[in-house]
């Protein structure tokens, strides 16, 4: 089972992007649960959402304490909260960034998701939309195939530029 | 159709596809999401339902229990407080015997405010006369919800019935949902004692001591009645569409020495437990419980028993360990754990399994 751990803010779309994950991931053939923490969060406080893929049915529902990777969809999150919290040795970050912060022990992939929606002008309710072109990235890091991640956008969102986001940052995702 | 779905999605896609001629609702948290895709199913014209957005959970029972007396299918979704609010209205509702279908997404009761799962809010309603299943997938949610409107108005039953899905960890976790296309598994819905304007007869009238107790013995056989109802509508829903639910879900039960009896996604989570305490050498097994009521006829002599109660009757003790000691004599250890979503994992219920001594009660979290 390999396990995922989404750190974004309130409104950045990282409870729809854990869900956009399981799907790809769901058409790919595998078993997939996405579920977030709904805490006392708002809008633009920090909130975590979970993926679970497996090749076998999903019976845990606890929250993923071992991620064996962790994304952060807004770096700002990482002034307040350790997004490192009990990740698996040489677990994998993606973060959103177009500066790569260096972390020790880690693989860490940068690519600047907000600047690739920005260039297509991809914003909602005033907040670039992360979760379309991050689901590109995790294409290209091979946790869902590009065919299956581009099928679960075009199920969610009718609005082609979020196609167009998840290929670049696809192309611009650095192994 | 096989698609994804949350909990609450697939509770309104069942919904739908059972074609209810009414919905009166009233949104909470976290159930909101079922009456809003119901409403929107309404408005786009794919459900053809009188949906009536009503002031209050009382009056949205109120109005399922009018709408089913003049022989409409109805359903309505609420939790935790708005579940108490009706609380009046789903006595009145099983008396009446208006087979209405609701969908409870279990949550914690306040204060503190709280609006994670616990499942004391359906067990304070466990003596109104309503059916009660608790269900742990995306998939259960569905399948419960189309099997509950078949049930429910069976003649041999004609109570309500309610669904229930843990709060957030069910009714908003993303998981694999296959629908299915009902066709006539639910039989159009005849009400035995419908209004007729052309023959007006009385309703609710004031029913003296000397019958007042043969409709309350009525309701008890109809009841009885609906053990064997459930179980010919679970096998006809299995011969259909290939899934197959019970009383009960086992897990490696068969030569178990120890037994997890719990409700809803704990239920899931133990059989997780239940692997991990294999490799140590443990015997043990899961025996997750769907029916509540009508409460399900076990057999667990000679095991050893660890109960999970997400809930808690003060002065008495874990609702499901006394209800389990009482029906089947034997002596649980009895764990209090999940209250208000108090995280339990399957490592946590592999500890409470190690650490078992029957006849106590633990409260996880507070006692160790």
């Amino acid at each position: 089972m390999f396990e995922i751990r989404i750190h974004s803010r309130g409104g950045q779309g990282g409870v729809t992007a854990a869900k956009l994950i399981a799907q790809a991931a769901f058409h790919d053939g595998r078993c997939a649960t996405a579920f977030p923490f709904y805490g006392a969060e708002r809008r633009g406080a920090p909130v975590v959402s979970f993926v679970r893929i497996s090749d076998q049915p999903i019976k845990v529902y606890s929250q993923i304490r071992n991620p064996d990777m962790v994304i952060v969809l807004d770096a700002s999150v990482m002034d307040s909260t350790d997004v490192l919290a009990g990740l698996k040795e040489g677990g994998a970050v993606l973060i959103n960034t177009a500066q790569p912060p260096a972390i020790e022990g880690h693989p860490v992939h940068a690519v600047d998701l907000t600047g690739i929606a920005l260039a297509q002008n991809l914003v909602v309710a005033g907040s670039p939309i992360l979760n379309t072109p991050v689901l590109g990235a995790l294409a290209r890091l091979g946790l869902v195939s590009k065919e299956s991640a581009l099928a679960a956008i075009a199920e969610t969102f009718s609005d082609p530029r979020n196609a167009t986001v998840a290929n670049t940052a696809y192309e611009e995702t650095k192994l | 159709m096989l698609t994804i779905a949350t909990g609450n999605k697939a509770v309104a896609a069942a919904a739908k596809e059972a074609r209810p001629g009414v919905i009166a609702a009233y949104p909470i948290t976290p159930q909101t999401e079922i009456v809003e895709q119901l409403a929107t199913y309404v408005a786009e014209g794919s459900l053809d339902a009188d949906y009536v957005p009503v002031e209050s959970e009382h009056s949205a029972m109120a109005a399922c229990i009018g709408a089913s007396a003049a022989g409409a299918r109805t359903f309505t979704a609420t939790s935790s407080h708005g579940l108490l609010y009706m609380h009046e209205m789903l006595h009145w509702a099983a008396g009446a015997r208006t087979p209405v279908v609701m969908a409870n997404v279990n949550r914690a009761l306040g204060p503190g405010w709280n609006t994670w799962a616990e499942h004391t809010d359906a067990f304070s309603q466990r003596d109104t006369g309503w059916l009660q299943v608790f269900v742990a997938t995306v998939q259960e949610a569905y399948d419960a919800t189309l099997m509950a409107f078949r049930i429910a108005e069976d003649e041999r039953v004609l109570l309500p019935v309610m669904v229930n899905l843990d709060g957030f960890a069910l009714s908003h976790i993303t998981q694999s949902l296959e629908t299915v296309d009902v066709g006539d598994f639910i039989p159009p819905f005849h009400l035995p004692h419908a209004i007729d304007i052309a023959h007006p007869r009385g309703y609710g009238t004031l029913t003296p001591p000397d019958i007042y107790f043969k409709f309350r013995w009525d309701m008890e056989r109809s009841m009885r009645a609906s053990r064997e109802v459930i179980a010919e509508t679970e096998a006809e829903f299995a011969r259909r569409f290939g899934r197959l639910w019970g009383p009960t879900e086992d897990y490696r039960c068969e030569d178990a020495d120890v037994v997890v009896v719990a409700l809803g996604t704990l239920g899931k989570e133990a059989e997780v437990a239940v692997d991990k305490l294999r490799e140590e050498g443990v015997k043990a097994g899961s025996m997750r419980l769907r029916w509540f009521r009508p409460f399900p006829i076990l057999d667990l002599a000679g095991r050893e028993v660890v109960v999970i109660d997400r809930d808690y009757s003060f002065g008495f003790g874990g609702v499901m360990a006394h209800s389990i000691r009482s029906t089947t004599g034997v002596e649980p250890y009895s764990v209090i754990a999940g209250l208000g979503g108090q995280e339990v994992t399957y490592d946590d219920i592999a500890q409470f399994v190690r650490q078992r001594e029957v006849g106590r009660e633990f409260w996880f979290g507070v006692s160790d």
